[in-house]
Parts: C-alpha cells; structure tokens; sequence
C-alpha cells in the first residue's frame, strides 16, 4: 500500500490520535490487510508507539497482520445458526478446504474465519462468501457452493 | 434544502411537505434492510424500477426503499399502499405480475399473499397477520414506511417534533423529569433507569458533557439495534438530541459496529441531513442550543458493549473495562460525565417527550413500563423482529407471534438475554418479559435476543457454546473472567466430547460462582449464567453426558452415531451419493451400511434419506448394532415376500 493512500486516509482524520481505530479501519477496508509498513506510517503520523498500534490491531476481530486469501469465507456462529447446525457446515468447509477457521491457504484461495452473527437469523445457517449470502446451508451443500470460487 | 431556524419554521416545512404526499397515491415499499437483502431485495428493487419504466408508470407510482419490516422469515416483502396489500418472499419474476395486476388492474395477487399455516386461509393485510397482529410497534412500527435516507419522510410523520417541542416549550430539568416519570429502564442489558443515570450526569460539576449511543450490538443471534439504526436513524438521532439537551452535552457518539456498514451509511446519511436542515450543529431551531454528533466504528470486540471499554474505545484505545468505582455518568468518556444508552433507549425518548410520560407508564407491567423488541430466532416458525408491550408471557410471543416450533418438533427452552443470559425451560412459558421476571429466572432481557430451542437442541452445547463465545471475547484484564472462563469452557467440551467425569459439575459451579462474585465488569460477572441457567433447569442432561455418556438431544457429535436399519433402507443411495468422506457402502438392491471408522458425524446422510424410508437414525449411549452379514445385504422386492 504506498505512502500516499495512507496519509490520504489519515489526513481524513486530521491525523488525530483518538481516530487511529478509525484510520486502521480505512485501512483495513481498502488493503484487506495491515502491512508493517503502513502501521509504521501511521504510528509516525498519528504519533503513536507502535506497541500501541500492534495492541489495538491484534486485539480488534477486523484486523488483520497477514494478506487475506481471494475469497473469504465467513461462517456465521451466531446462537440461531449454532442451534441449526453451524458446526457441522464449519467442519465440513474446514475439511474441504484443509485450513481451519482464521486460516488462510497458501495459494491464497479461501480465508476462512467465523463469525458471531450476521443479522440474517432466518436464513440460518448462513455462510457469507465475498459479501453473498448463502442461506440454509447443510453440510451435504457446502462442496457445491464452493466450487463455484476459484 | 433552506435552513431552518425556529419551532414555527419546522411546522410550515412540515406542512408543506405534508401537502405534497397524496394519501391516495400508489406507493410500493420495498424492504431493504440487511436480512431483505440478503435474500434479494437488491435485485427486487431494480426489477420494480424496471418494470415501472416498462409499463409507463415511473410518474404514476411512488417507490420507496425502507427499513427492515420485522418478518424476516418472509422477505423480501413488499406493501402496496394505500390499500397495504402486502406480498412474500418475492423475487423479480413475480414483479411484472405485480406492476400488472396490482397496481394497474388493482387485483390481488393471491400467490403471493400470506397464507395462515392454521387455517390455510390467504392475507391481504399487513395488519391481519398473526405475526403483526399481536405486536405492538410504537418504536418500531415506522420502519416500514419511511425511507432511512430521506429526512423528508420522517419528518412527514411527525419526526423532530418532540425536539422542537423541548427546545421550545420545555426546559432541560423538565425533559429529565418526563425521562424519569416515564421509568424508561435501558434496553441494552441491565435496564438501569435511564433517567437516574441522565441526571448523575447533569448534576455532575465537571465539563463537557457527552451522550454517546451504543450501536455496538453484539449478541449473536440478536439485530434489532441495527435495524432501528438503518431503518430509521432519525429517531435515534431526535432522542440523542434531547438527551443531551437534558443534561446539558453539545458533543454525541454514534458507537456502531463496522460489521453494520449499511447501519453506519445511513446514519452518516441522516447526521448530513439534519445538520443541512439545522437539525444538528450551531443553534438547533434558533434556541440557542448547539449539538454534533460523530460516528465512531468498532472494529469487532463484543466487550465493546459495555459502557466503559466502549468509552476506552471512543478514545482511541483497546476496549478494555475500567473499574466503575466512580460511574461512567459521572466519569465516563475523556473521564468526563458522559451518559451512554443503547439504541432503542434514545428511540424510545421522542416518543415520551411527544406523547407524555403517562402515557408510556400505561404500556406495559408495574417495574417495566413500554414495549421492548425482541429477535425471535432459532428453532421457530416466524423467525423476525417483534415489538411487544411489557408483561406479554413468552408462550403468546413464541407461539401466536412467532408461530411455533417448525417440522412438529416439541419446545425445549427459549435463550434470552444474549450470551449473558440463560435458558428459560418449558414450564416457565407462562412468564411475563419483564426486566426483573426475567433475571429472577435466572436469564436476564438482555438486548433482546430471544433464541427458541427444540428437542434436537442440547442444552449442554448451548452452555458450552457461550461460555466458549465469551472466553473469546474476554479482553484479559481480570483473572477471574480470563482464566475461569478458560476452565470452564474446558471442562464442559470434555463433557460434551465424552469425557465428563463425576465432580464436574460442582466445579464448574464454584468457577462460576468465583467469575460472578470477582470478574471487573458485566462480561464476566454474567458469564457464567448461560451454564447456571441450564444446569438448574436441565441437571439431568449434564448427568446423561457425564455418567452415561449419552446425549439425550442426539446433538454432540462425539456421543452420537448414526446407524442405517437394515429392516428400512431400501438402498435408493441418496445417501451413498451425499456422504462427504464415502463412508457408506452400497448398491444397488444392496442395503447399505455405515462405516463407523470412516463417518465424522456430519448427518448429511440423516437429512437427505428420504422420509418414506427414514432409514437412518441417530444412536447415543448405545453400541451401534454389528453390520448385518454380507449374505443378507441383498434386498429382494418386498411385494414378492408377501
């Protein structure tokens, strides 16, 4: 990510330190993950030490210190999906794709991480795959939705 | 869009506004929340708007996008008004028909109605559906008509003008004085008294002042806090205002959670909007009072949701809780007085300063008064939003709202009060929601999250599945709720796996005992509830997995097998086909048989095996039976043997 789409996103933030959840978020959004070298940029800027940017980017679920995989997968975990049989899909992906939850492949395929609820309760369980939705999801479904990522 | 700069000003607006809508003019209403859209309500929409312009209707016929409607089950829905015909899971081949029929020969389109699954009988109206009918939707019951982005529209149904009635007519004592009457308790998980709280921070000596909304919902299986939000912003925008009237802040927070972004749009949208009318900013309606409101996202910590570790988060810092010896109201946000509601709480305020406070005391029971809206999810007919008035008993909410249990199955328990809360059983159906009732059962309300479990639901897992969501979210800071947690969760795994021993259970008592008596904030002094609740009502079933081994709800997968019956199967290889690890064996006219070794306990083969045959079952705490012997494995037709 180079220097001046960083200082464009902490310039929005008039480089105020209170905002540095906020500009890592920017920058999470647009980079998918948080390169070293934009955490340093940030740090110089906002001027904050860096073990307190490394504090709030390992603590915060939206962070990420490593590169995401094409397709990111997301299982829901929420209660209603759980009781529906969340487990079951999430084992079933996590053998399919051979990583587990938080994972990402080494082609850079699939990223795999599970979440705590997407407020689609109905469609339950509900795996999320690059922002589409899939509802009703079983274990017996889940290789023929897959296949569809490349 | 002109400024607007006093009481008087507002109501000519408004009026005018008001005189350019026809109330007999054709509006078709889309919901387009975040359930809705997941099941396609983006590409209803472009269809409308198409088949408008197809059929020359684009002047004729009103279009609106608005907020989640609250019956979710059925989305995308759309209403036609005036009439409020209201139509079902519609997809875009059903809008041609629609435009055609409906709006221009004015037909119903009977396939697309509600169909009462009691009597079979078809609905036209909104209003006349079970789902709706019982409900009462004074916070909620605008969602459905007006559209999130346009302060237009809620404007047109009377909206800000509880501001304007404060800033004109009431002084700030007054406002907290209505808030007080009205017991207004917090919607988010304690219900504390928002006007008690309101007025620790108005009488605190130190300024500024803040009011800060949390948006930071993070019950999983709960959503109604992002639905007010994107729904309908406004109203939480109007009562944050008149909090901050009240106590006397001209600085507010939007905590909202980044996993919402159509949340977050929508009230960036709203906070522009009104801060061009003159709704927000330097000298609201000429009364000389100023009040911003900033956005803040989270960034994905459930601890986030309570008071002070979201306050540590506004600051810019790791979301961890501080110790309240002094309360946030009076110490709070930059160690400043700062007064932080949920988002149905501040909805709740414009209706109490418009209508009165007596009149929201007459909703509801003696200590909670209003209504409270609830995510019925989980194992139920009718999974949606639903607003109630206080005291309603659980039975009326799960079974003439929400419809029931699905596929004939019987009602185990109803989760309420997310992971903090606990497991109500059968026989406590009756139960009036209350904020006391509730905690007296040993749950609590909570946000509202009301999850409904069946037979097939082990309450054993439930445990262990909010225990192990906490010891997740944990931010670390105390022992207690670190560690203990830690133990917890890995005794209830070994009994779900199998493992259990005898003296389990009273461990797992005194570590929570231990989390609730010491953890540093609510997170993990409520923690424990969702093991105390099940254990006090469903002991027996702890006991099934820790001495027999067995898992009564056939659900925990290491104490379960599935087992095809030789005497049923009739080797159709639905199942054969389905496995994912091809641990059955088969063929044609072959009965097939499961290989133990091989199946990790999926139950794909479970659910696919048609039911006429209904060969496969679940065995817990039993040997499977031997494989049957080769020899026997071929079927010969059965109408021949007879």
């Amino acid at each position: 990510m180079d220097k001046e789409r960083i200082d464009r996103i902490i310039d929005k933030y008039q480089a105020e330190p209170s905002y540095l959840i906020q500009v890592l978020l920017d920058i999470q959004a647009e980079n998918h993950w948080l390169p070293k070298d934009a955490l340093a940029r940030v740090g110089e800027r906002l001027k904050v030490p860096m073990t307190w940017i490394q504090h709030i980017a390992t603590f915060y679920k939206a962070f990420s210190l490593v590169p995401k995989g094409r397709n990111k997968v997301h299982v829901c975990m929420g209660t209603a999906c759980h009781v529906r049989g969340a487990t079951r899909v999430l084992d079933t992906i996590q053998d399919l794709t051979g990583i587990k939850a938080g994972e990402t492949d080494l082609d850079l395929k699939f990223s795999l991480q599970t979440v705590n609820c997407l407020g689609c309760c109905a469609l339950g369980p509900v795996v999320e795959i690059n922002g589409k939705t899939h509802g009703k999801m079983a274990p017996g479904k889940a290789a023929d939705v897959l296949k569809n990522y490349e | 869009m002109p400024r607007i700069n006093s009481y008087a000003e507002l109501e000519a607006f408004r009026k005018q506004l008001q005189s350019q809508r026809d109330p007999n003019r054709i509006c078709i209403t889309l919901c387009s929340g975040s359930a809705c859209h997941a099941t396609g309500s983006g590409d209803v929409a472009k269809s409308i708007e198409a088949e408008l312009k197809t059929q020359g209707l684009s002047g004729a016929v009103d279009f609106r996008r608005t907020g989640c409607h609250g019956f979710c089950e059925k989305g995308p829905i759309i209403v036609i008004h005036p009439e409020e015909i209201c139509y079902f899971q519609i997809e875009p081949k059903d809008v041609p028909e629609i435009v055609s029929q409906t709006i221009k020969e004015k037909k119903v389109v009977e396939r697309l109605l509600y169909t009462d699954p009691q009597t079979g009988e078809k609905i036209v109206h909104e209003s006349e559906i079970p789902f709706y009918k019982y409900q009462e939707r004074i916070v909620f019951g605008s969602n459905g008509s007006i559209d999130p982005k346009s302060i237009e529209d809620y404007l047109v149904i009377g909206g800000y003008s509880a501001l304007a009635k404060a800033l004109s007519s009431l002084k700030a004592e007054e406002v907290l004085v209505e808030i007080k009457k009205a017991n207004l308790r917090g919607r988010g998980g304690g219900g504390f008294p928002a006007g008690r709280k309101w007025e620790g921070s108005r009488d605190a000596p130190e300024n500024p002042k803040y009011v800060i909304v949390n948006a930071d919902e993070g019950d999983p299986g709960a959503y109604m806090d992002r639905s007010l939000l994107e729904g309908n912003p406004h109203c939480v925008l109007e009562g944050l205002t008149l909090g901050a009237y009240a106590i006397g802040a001209n600085e507010g927070y939007i905590y909202v959670r980044q996993e919402y972004p159509l949340a977050v749009e929508n009230v960036h949208i709203a906070i522009r909007m009104s801060e061009e009318l003159g709704l927000l900013g330097k000298n609201i309606l000429g009364s000389g009072f100023d009040f911003t409101v900033k956005v803040h996202q989270g960034a994905g910590a459930f601890v986030c949701g309570e008071s002070t570790a979201l306050m540590t988060a506004l600051e810019g810092r790791v979301g961890e809780p501080r110790p309240k010896y002094v309360r946030s109201n009076i110490k709070g946000l930059w160690g400043k007085p700062s007064v932080l509601n949920n988002v149905e709480t501040w909805a709740n305020v414009p209706l109490i300063i418009n209508r009165g406070a007596d009149w929201f005391t007459g909703i509801g029971t003696e200590k909670s008064k209003g209504t409270k809206i609830f995510s019925v999810v989980g194992k139920i007919t009718n999974t949606g939003l639903v607003e109630v008035p206080m005291g309603m008993p659980l039975k009326d909410i799960i079974y003439k709202i929400g419809g029931g249990i699905p596929g004939g199955k019987k009602f185990k328990a109803v989760q309420t009060g997310g992971p903090s809360g606990g497991c109500i059983p059968e026989s406590l159906l009756d139960l009036p929601v209350g904020f006391d009732e509730l905690t007296q059962a040993g749950s609590m309300m909570g946000s509202g999250g009301m999850i409904v479990m069946d037979e097939d639901t082990c309450l054993v897992d439930v445990a262990r599945y909010f225990i192990e969501f906490l010891t997740d979210e944990s931010c670390g800071k105390c022992v207690p709720c670190r560690e203990g947690l830690r133990q917890m969760l890995k005794i209830l795994t070994r009994i779900t796996t199998g493992e259990g021993q005898e003296g389990d259970l009273e461990l797992l008592e005194d570590l929570a005992e231990t989390a609730k008596e010491a953890s540093l904030c609510a997170l993990g002094t409520s923690a424990p509830n969702p093991f105390l609740s099940t254990v006090r009502y469903f002991r027996d079933e702890y006991v099934a997995h820790i001495r027999d081994k067995r898992c009564p709800a056939l659900s925990c997968k290491k104490l379960i097998a599935f087992h095809i019956d030789p005497e049923k199967c009739s080797a159709c290889g639905m199942c054969l086909r389905k496995c994912p690890v091809e641990a059955i064996d088969g063929g044609k006219k072959k009965i097939h048989i499961i290989d133990q070794q091989k199946c990790t306990q999926c139950g794909t083969c479970f659910e696919v095996c048609p039911e006429r045959f209904a060969a496969v079952r679940k065995i817990s705490g039993a040997p499977v039976p031997p494989p049957i012997p080769e020899e026997k494995r071929t079927i010969t037709r059965k109408s021949k043997e007879i």
